[in-house]
């Protein structure tokens, strides 16, 4: 059973191809309602992981540097 | 203004030209002569000044001659970047004759370093060495990744092209994060450090596609994408590169060499990266099935559920039951049928039998005029004269009934009669 605190762990790219392969899963069938529902709250959780990804709003941006990664100063 | 010019009939005092009309016969013959309205001149740009009207004005010289030259105001935006003196252009326009100046000049359209021949020449001769070698061969070309963390940028921090890609990627897909190889962009040190900047970014884990970009410029300015060395850095790549230098028209040894080539900066940016808003939609209509394919489970366990109590209802003692039940009536039924058609089936055998018996019956043969003899004393039936003597009593059988007689003659059919039978009657 997967806990919300992983969710939270997984970039855009692992929710959003486990929630597609959730949806592919439900929408096969044969499954016990108890693990539909399983399912079904899982794939809930990750649409709103994903979603909440997408609205962040600050593109990150760093630069290479003999120091290693430092931010990146527009006028530097 | 009917007078006919006769310039080069010799001068006549009596009828001299104006400035006007002679400045102007001078223009009809240069401008209306087709190989100066469209020349390539080489030359070295001297006196290059801008006018506060926006149009250029310089001259173009070589060791023996010199040429006036204009550029307008709307040719002078076009241009990328414009020279200086001394330096040796070529240089495209018409000569035309400028009256009010007692000018002829060269109208100039277009520019070129002189010289461009030869970088032509070597971009497609490394081209075609390349491409030989299998550099630009479309099954080396990977994929994008479909939802990138990390993207490296190998341009030059100061450039528009960083601007551009960073603006875009913050508005399509700002949860990646940008990682920038600082580098020139442009002249002799900038191809090392492209191929360092390359080099650097493939040493990471964080970085799962590499954009190399810088804006437009002359075809020397693009120079730094045409090295051999960034070609090769660009194709040795592991993390899959786009490659967006300078226009649209611009093609660079970097971008045959680029698992994907972008036309602009602002493209390669948005080739590399999803739209957020199209992922907003793509992510409500996952969400939208997940809600239906739960309500189709729901709806597929309630139709198990009644095909359980169905079965169930089937199976309860009533039923069986009334199975039980209605399986002896149903051999019951079989049986009696099987009895009333025994029957029937004996009575058409039995028929059948006293038909034949009939037949074989002597009574019917007694009814055709034939009669049974009987001896009275040993109760043979007669069939042959010896059997009887005269006065033996004999009784008859005939169809319908018997009487009795007594034996009075015989004789035998064949050897005609020698006992004569017939004492007694």
């Amino acid at each position: 059973m997967m806990s919300e605190n992983e969710i939270e762990n997984l970039t855009f790219e692992q929710s959003f191809a486990e929630l597609e392969e959730t949806v592919r899963k439900l929408e096969t069938g044969g499954l016990t309602l108890e693990e539909s529902l399983t399912l079904f709250e899982r794939g809930q959780a990750l649409a709103a992981h994903c979603n909440a990804q997408l609205d962040q709003s600050e593109l990150k941006v760093r630069q290479l540097s003999p120091e290693g990664v430092t931010p990146f100063d527009p006028e530097g | 203004m009917s007078k006919q010019l006769r310039l080069f009939e010799g001068p006549t005092f009596s009828e001299p030209y104006t400035v006007s009309q002679l400045t102007s016969r001078i223009r009809h013959l240069i401008e209306g002569e087709p190989e100066l309205g469209d020349v390539w001149i080489e030359g070295e740009i001297s006196n290059f000044g801008r006018a506060s009207s926006g149009h250029c004005y310089f001259t173009l010289k070589d060791a023996g001659a010199q040429i006036r030259c204009v550029m307008w105001r709307s040719v002078v935006t076009l241009q990328d970047h414009l020279p200086t003196d001394g330096d040796l252009v070529l240089a495209h326009g018409r000569v035309g004759v400028y009256e009010a100046g007692g000018l002829y000049q060269l109208y100039v359209d277009q520019f070129r370093a002189a010289g461009v021949g030869d970088l032509y020449q070597q971009f497609e001769r490394l081209k075609a060495r390349l491409e030989a070698e299998g550099l630009f061969a479309p099954e080396r070309k990977r994929p994008l990744p479909r939802f990138p963390c990390g993207i490296g940028v190998v341009t030059s921090p100061a450039a528009a092209a960083l601007r551009d890609v960073i603006n875009v990627l913050g508005r399509r897909y700002p949860l990646a994060e940008v990682l920038l190889a600082p580098t020139l962009v442009q002249g002799d040190a900038a191809p090392p450090q492209i191929v360092a900047a390359l080099e650097a970014l493939n040493r990471r884990d964080d970085v799962d596609v590499i954009i190399v970009t810088r804006g437009g410029g002359s075809l020397e300015d693009l120079q730094a994408f045409n090295d051999e060395r960034v070609a090769r850095a660009v194709t040795a790549s592991r993390i899959p590169v786009v490659c967006g230098v300078g226009h649209e028209t611009d093609f660079s040894l970097a971008d045959f060499a680029a698992d994907v080539r972008a036309p602009t900066p602002s493209a390669a940016a948005e080739l590399v990266a999803p739209d957020r808003a199209e992922l907003r939609t793509q992510v409500a209509m996952l969400s939208a099935t997940l809600v239906a394919a739960l309500q189709g489970t729901i709806e597929e366990q309630r139709w198990r559920l009644a095909e359980q109590m169905q079965a169930l209802k089937h199976l309860s003692p009533a039923a069986q039951l009334a199975q039980a039940r209605q399986r002896v009536d149903d051999l019951l039924g079989r049986a009696e049928a099987a009895m009333y058609y025994g029957l029937i089936l004996r009575r058409e055998q039995l028929s059948g039998l006293i038909g034949r018996l009939a037949g074989v019956s002597p009574l019917g043969t007694l009814k055709r005029g034939y009669a049974i003899v009987h001896h009275r004393e040993t109760g043979d039936v007669v069939r042959s004269v010896a059997q009887v003597a005269p006065g033996d009593a004999l009784d008859i059988r005939v169809a319908d009934g018997e009487f009795e007689a007594t034996a009075v003659n015989r004789s035998h059919t064949d050897d005609g009669g020698t006992d004569d039978v017939r004492e007694r009657n």
